[in-house]
């Protein structure tokens, strides 16, 4: 159905249509319409679900993992602050190979109190076993949570997956959606390890370092087929829904010489920073990373790449980057830029791929290249 | 692409009006986007939203710096924001305002939304409801057809008074 | 003792200290709660009981979870199972430090949710796992390694805070009178809603006496009246027989200090402090079932 909504109330709708068994909430802004949304799906019978209105975020995620190993589909949904408090039970969903989706409402972190969009949130997720997907549209928002549930729960993958939508660029922006008639997209929950009396079991007891090393390498082995699965996946959607995605977004790359990376809403007003700049002659292109983890193969080879970090890791650099030029070796272009909400528009991006500096980091309207 | 930025104060239905307006032009055979500019959620505090309308898909998340058109739901606040900042030499501003307001450049039109809320009786929690009269209003002025704004609002709000504010809002403004 | 089951859900395979009165409630719980039960554990001297991975010394699902965590958990956990139409127990058997301290938030969440489940402290009175580190359940004067001069705050009342929630049903245990435990968690369990339960567990190591006296260590805590054996079922308090007649004539509360390496050296004031607790308690709980309040 063709309609109009919010990234927060596409995910809400998502949550709705995948229909998980039990649902843990918290509220924290900017995320909080989707679980207030939820709430009332729950309430008017639209949805039958177990709500539980838990008393924190870490308390939200131990509900979640309670839930998924008791044998239900369970969902999610947090922002900044929340994520970071329940930090170690992030860990532990992986660790516990449960497919829980939650929402991460990128939002940056105190002090000062600021709730507007940032990354840094959720790249401090990003080494417990995850996967990690961020969207740019309030379309993808809620395509990118139906499909999550279905990657998490392939029996090749049974890892977390984490959503992310930029904090009220996205979360609270109105715009069209088109909500699906699931049918068969998402099977029956069904997780090979879950709680049965019949057959007791100790769930992560005491493991001495072999067997715990040999777990870890399982989380990676998964890690690595979900690159596979989440490309099935996106196909089978792509096929019964019409809409495709794929690990990047690419906008007019094929010839450019310079090419923008961003993530989030500054990856889709990236594009139309680089029509303005084809208008002006320049051969550039933008490539929007979708998925951060697993991290995906990037073709960047012969061009020049601006990247452009909504988040920073101080010490060190821009995380996605950085994390470009480990992958690639290429020597980006790198633009912090958008951190607490800073506006960034589509004229200010196409001034960073005027002034690009290859190598060089350019904190936006703080610091000269450095 | 046409861009409108509303300004009203928190309660008063300006990121509501916003949302109406994207679903109005969307109904329209649009693409449109409603995006409010929140900081904390208090009541009485001056907040801005936008809405963009295009032809095709609408790529831009940032703020409306050069709006085609501004709605100002609240008039007192012109005592503390510029409301006209960035205005388009052609652009429009709409007032919830009985009378004219000094000071308005471009295209200024007025119109007495909350009296026009208050003849409806449309009041909650002791505030004239502005955010679906001032679609009527938008209506006139061409934003949005009639139809597509009347069906906007009926898509949001079950109480038919809305509709009628919008009506007598859509024949007060004068063009 | 006829009327408690034979069958064994927890296995002479342990890896519990020796004297360890944990472990020895761990075994009536579960032949109370029976096979359809799912233990939540949060970090605990139980992480460490249960075996190490592979091996299993319980014949009952285990979750370990964070140390946070095993209220919320069984939260999620007990509304999985409703929403699967089943009826297993879900029951979270935690420590003192896992429940006064770091767990009093999930545990408190839970409650006033009304979570359908059991929640079991087994009291040790302190950081049992990790050495003897003091716990906000660590008694007045008790040594610990992170008291080595006594502690010098009263033990945490976790059970009034735990009734100010109004579960449907709360009780206080002891390792030394398993027919009383066995009873109260048959109980619970056949009550909808957040159920708790209290016990106290002497740990041979932690108090510092010798493993043989664990059970006389527990008796001369409820003689003394240190440690009181109740119910209370929505609301209505019933004192348990081997406390009734500890309260009347409380045996002398050096009985149960001498014997602990934990109050060597408790200075004449600090005792006297304990014993004017006792009393208080004594006669708060008295005059409340008497009605007298």
């Amino acid at each position: 159905m063709l309609t109009i909504a919010t990234g927060n109330r596409a995910v809400a709708d998502a949550v709705k249509a995948a229909k998980p068994g039990v649902i843990a909430a918290y509220p924290i802004t900017p995320q909080t319409e989707i679980v207030e949304q939820i709430a009332e799906y729950v309430t008017a019978g639209d949805l039958d679900s177990r709500y539980i209105p838990v008393e924190s975020e870490h308390s939200a995620m131990a509900a979640c993992i309670g839930a998924s190993v008791g044998g239900v589909r369970t969902f999610t949904a947090t922002s900044s602050h929340g994520l970071l408090y329940m930090h170690e039970m992030v860990h532990w969903a992986a660790g516990a190979r449960l497919p829980i989706v939650m929402a991460n409402v990128n939002r940056a972190l105190g002090p000062g109190w600021n709730t507007w969009a940032e990354h840094t949130d959720a790249f401090s997720q990003r080494d417990t076993g995850w996967l990690q997907v961020f969207v740019g549209t309030v379309q993808e928002a809620y395509d990118a949570t139906l499909m999550a549930f279905k990657i998490a729960e392939d029996e090749r993958v049974l890892l977390p997956v984490m959503v992310n939508l930029d904090g009220f660029t996205l979360s609270h922006i109105t715009q069209s959606l088109d909500t699906v008639e699931l049918g068969d997209f998402l099977p029956p929950f069904r997780l090979p390890h879950a709680i049965d009396t019949s057959n007791p079991l100790g769930y992560g007891p005491m493991t001495g370092p072999a067997d715990y090393f040999r777990f870890r390498w399982d989380i990676e082995r998964s890690m690595r087929d979900a690159r596979g699965v989440i490309t099935e996946v996106e196909r089978e959607f792509a096929e019964r829904f019409g809409r495709s995605y794929g690990p990047t977004e690419e906008y007019r790359c094929e010839d450019a010489d310079v090419v923008v990376v961003a993530m989030g809403t500054l990856g889709k007003e990236a594009e139309v920073a680089i029509d303005r700049l084809r208008d002006e002659g320049v051969r550039a292109g933008s490539m929007r990373l979708r998925w951060f983890r697993p991290f995906p193969d990037l073709d960047l080879s012969g061009r020049d790449v601006v990247v452009i970090d909504r988040d920073y890791s101080f010490g060190f650099g821009g995380v996605v980057a950085h994390s470009l030029k480990s992958k690639t070796g290429i020597e980006p272009y790198s633009v912090i830029a958008g951190l607490g909400g800073q506006e960034v528009t589509y004229n200010d991006i196409a001034d960073f791929v005027r002034n690009r500096h290859p190598g060089k980091e350019m904190w936006f309207g703080v610091s000269d290249h450095v | 692409m046409y861009e409108i930025r509303i300004h009203s104060r928190g309660g008063q239905g300006g990121v509501t009006a916003a949302k109406l307006l994207a679903l109005a032009a969307f109904r329209d055979g649009k693409h449109a986007t409603a995006c409010p500019f929140y900081g904390a959620e208090r009541r009485g505090a001056p907040v801005v939203s936008f809405v963009r309308i295009d032809d095709e898909p609408i790529k831009v998340y940032s703020q409306i710096h050069e709006p085609d058109l501004v709605i100002v739901l609240d008039t007192s606040i012109m005592d503390v924001v510029d409301v006209l900042d960035g205005l388009k030499a052609d652009g429009t501003v709409l007032l919830n305002s009985a009378h004219p307001v000094a000071g308005c450049n471009g295209t200024c039109r007025h119109v007495d939304l909350t009296g026009i809320a208050l003849a409806q009786n449309l009041v909650v929690a002791g505030s004239p409801i502005l955010n679906t009269p001032v679609l009527g209003a938008l209506a006139k002025v061409g934003i949005v057809t009639l139809p597509s704004a009347l069906q906007a609002i009926r898509e949001m709000f079950s109480d038919e008074r809305n509709v009628k504010a919008a009506e007598a809002a859509y024949e007060e403004l004068k063009i | 003792m006829s009327a408690i089951p034979k069958e064994e859900y927890l296995y002479k395979c342990t890896s519990a200290c020796a004297g360890c009165s944990s472990s020895l409630c761990l075994r009536y719980v579960l032949k109370a709660a029976g096979p359809d039960s799912v233990l939540v554990v949060p970090a605990c001297c139980t992480s460490v009981i249960q075996g190490i991975y592979p091996g299993t010394a319980m014949n009952v699902p285990v979750y370990n979870v964070a140390f946070a965590a095993a209220a919320a958990c069984a939260s999620g956990m007990s509304e999985a199972f409703a929403a699967l139409g089943r009826e297993t127990n879900v029951i979270v058997y935690a420590g003192d430090g896992g429940t006064v301290d770091i767990g009093i938030q999930a545990l408190s969440g839970a409650f006033e949710r009304g979570t359908n489940f059991l929640y079991i402290c087994y009291d040790n009175e302190a950081y049992g796992n990790t050495g003897m580190q003091r716990s906000g359940a660590t008694p007045l004067g008790a040594r610990t390694t992170t008291t080595p001069g006594g502690k010098p705050t009263t033990k945490k009342d976790l059970d009034r805070i735990v009734e100010a929630h109004n579960p449907p049903y709360m009780a206080t245990a002891c390792s030394a009178y398993p027919l009383d435990l066995y009873k109260k968690v048959q109980k619970a369990l056949s009550i909808e809603g957040p159920k708790f339960i209290h016990i106290l567990a002497p740990c041979p190591p932690g108090w510092r006496y010798p493993t043989e006296k664990t059970v006389e260590m527990g008796k001369l805590a409820v003689k003394t009246g240190t440690w009181i054996l109740y119910e209370r079922e929505f609301g209505k308090l019933a004192i348990s027989g081997p406390s009734k007649a500890a309260m009347k004539r409380p045996a002398p509360l050096e009985d149960y200090i001498r014997g602990q390496g934990r109050f060597k050296n408790l200075s004449p004031e600090t005792l006297d402090l304990m014993r004017q607790q006792v009393q208080q308690n004594i006669q708060r709980l008295s005059r409340e079932e008497a009605g007298v309040c």
